[in-house]
């Protein structure tokens, strides 16, 4: 079907694209992982020497690293938990037949479309403040104690937030995948007698089984690196006790000036969302031979 | 009787559904609603839910104290700017690997999505160090190239899922009509890809508007654009809840709208067509 002349216009049109991106990537992270062999600091960028693997031993035997890496995973794996399971109950609720699903469709995905950095600052003020905010006052109301949420529950008020942002997502994510479910399938089920209990079991979650291995990947690619809703709102504290991988990477390249520890650190975020990122890629190129 | 179950089941789950989707979408409409308050209003104890003096004083403050319609300038030129220039290079790549695929090209999509995996943090340091040698810290140039190479994979993907759904007769037939190849891309398959190519430029400027790894990281003030505005929001002093509700109803109405149009895409753009 293509002919010489055609496959010959498809290689050049191909061409800046595939430049760019390898521009953009390839050579950047080329420079890391040299950078990451330096030691070599802003401060003083005239004595820059090559130190070998110093940089990693050093920035994995800090103990902040140690707290980071914690932080990160229990960050990844709550809001993963509360928007994968909330996202399947939302959208069981929404696959019901009911009246104005296009309206609250709308209200669910919304939260998705807000900038990470206002979603932060309003939970943080609006809702989140221990004195003034809506949830002080509803926990008043029921004459519970007012919570200081990012003094006491740090984490806890992060990952609150960001699983509001990624809840949406998930729902309509899931919706869609129980939306392909066949019609005949359900009647089948129905008219033998399944109940709803059975038929979530044997029909629904064997269905949408592979929608949620692609959303837990998804998330977790963009979960491992989240950023601005920390830089907004802890900047990683108090303490480190919301520092992430990601924000820890940011500290010593932006703030400490160390060029050679930051780019171990970063070489080590590439290497823990290349883990993610292997099984969804093959999950996606099967679809592609599909 | 058994209908009379099912019109209560439907009410019971209509009210249940309305009731989640309320809460899910609260912390907007507050925003929202905080952002028509004055300062004193939006602090008080019991909340003002509805009957309090409705100002849109905050809205013109947000604009004489810290300029906003630059940083809303910047949001918009950047994100629509860098994604028309993305598509100029996206299209005739998408076009290349749906209609004149090779051996390689499985292995080509494969590789540009992958680099969508690659976390920030990975390329930060040599990014930051060769934007400052080259005078891009803080320039519009600079970060819309940022942008646009965030979102060259994301738009080639897509468009390559759009244009394996047009059938390849009609473009061999304006082959055979003697139609070059610019021809037969701007006027055969350009037009007959219009709603792809629309849906997938929604996607992309959506997630431009919302970066904000890049954004907050490269810019600081000419180039910035809202969520580095609205970031500049965490150190404040005195009353701000007001003006903060303000700018960011400003920040995100135009993309949720965009957004609420193009939801039906979203899936597909962003699991790379995993989950149909």
């Amino acid at each position: 079907m293509a002919t010489q002349q055609t496959t010959t216009a498809g290689r050049i049109l191909v061409a800046p694209s595939v430049i760019l991106l390898f521009l953009w990537m390839i050579v950047p992270l080329g420079m890391t992982l040299y950078f990451s062999s330096l030691h070599y600091s802003l401060l003083d960028p005239d004595s820059v020497s090559f130190v070998a693997l110093q940089n990693y031993t050093y920035f994995l035997s800090d103990p902040n690293f140690l707290t980071a890496l914690a932080n990160t995973l229990v960050l990844v794996i709550s809001v993963l938990a509360i928007s994968v399971c909330g996202g399947v109950l939302v959208a069981l609720l929404m696959d019901q037949p009911i009246y104005g699903q296009n309206v609250v469709r709308l209200m669910v995905i919304a939260p998705f479309f807000v900038m990470p950095t206002v979603s932060a600052l309003v939970w943080k003020n609006l809702l989140m403040n221990p004195v003034s905010g809506l949830f002080a006052w509803l926990a008043k109301s029921f004459g519970l104690p007012a919570v200081d949420w990012f003094t006491n529950w740090p984490m806890v008020s992060v990952v609150l937030i960001v699983s509001w942002q990624w809840l949406p997502f998930a729902s309509l994510i899931m919706l869609t995948a129980l939306q392909s479910l066949d019609e005949e399938q359900k009647e089948a089920a129905a008219l033998d007698g399944a109940g709803p209990v059975s038929f979530f079991f044997y029909i629904v979650v064997p269905h949408i089984a592979r929608a949620v291995t692609v959303l837990i990947l998804i998330e977790t690619i963009f979960l491992l690196s989240v950023f601005a809703e920390i830089y907004v709102t802890t900047n990683g504290g108090p303490g480190v006790a919301t520092t992430n991988i990601a924000f820890l990477v940011y500290k010593q390249a932006l703030l400490n000036f160390d060029v050679g520890g930051a780019s171990a650190g970063g070489i080590v975020a590439v290497v823990l969302a290349n883990v993610v990122a292997i099984f969804l890629m093959r999950i996606v190129g099967k679809n592609l031979e599909g | 009787m058994a209908l009379k179950q099912t019109a209560g089941k439907r009410i019971g789950m209509t009210a249940l559904a309305w009731a989640i989707g309320l809460l899910i979408f609260f912390p907007i409409l507050w925003t929202f609603v905080t952002s028509f308050k004055s300062e004193l209003d939006a602090f008080a104890i019991p909340p003002k839910f509805l009957f309090f003096h409705w100002t849109t004083e905050n809205y013109f403050e947000v604009q004489s104290r810290s300029n906003y319609l630059l940083f809303a300038y910047n949001s918009i030129v950047l994100s629509v700017g860098a994604n028309v220039v993305g598509l100029l290079i996206a299209v005739p790549a998408a076009w290349s690997m749906a209609f004149a695929p090779t051996k390689r090209t499985k292995d080509v999509l494969m590789w540009m999505l992958s680099t969508k995996m690659m976390p920030g943090v990975g390329v930060l340091v040599p990014i930051y160090l060769l934007f400052r040698d080259f005078h891009l810290l803080d320039n519009r140039l600079g970060i819309g190239f940022v942008l646009l190479m965030l979102n060259l994979p994301i738009l080639i993907w897509m468009l390559y899922t759009y244009f394996k759904e047009i059938p390849v007769d009609i473009l061999e037939a304006a082959r055979m009509d003697g139609a070059s190849l610019a021809n037969e891309i701007i006027y055969v398959l350009t037009p007959m890809a219009v709603p792809g190519i629309a849906s997938t430029m929604s996607l992309a400027i959506i997630l431009s508007w919302n970066e904000a790894f890049w954004t907050l990281n490269l810019t600081t003030s000419n180039a910035a654009p809202l969520t580095a505005f609205i970031a500049s929001y965490s150190a404040p002093e005195g009353l701000f809840w007001a003006k903060l509700s303000a700018a960011s109803t400003l920040a995100i109405a135009p993309i949720v709208i965009l957004g609420w149009f193009s939801q039906k895409q979203l899936v597909r753009g962003l699991t790379f067509g995993a989950v149909k």
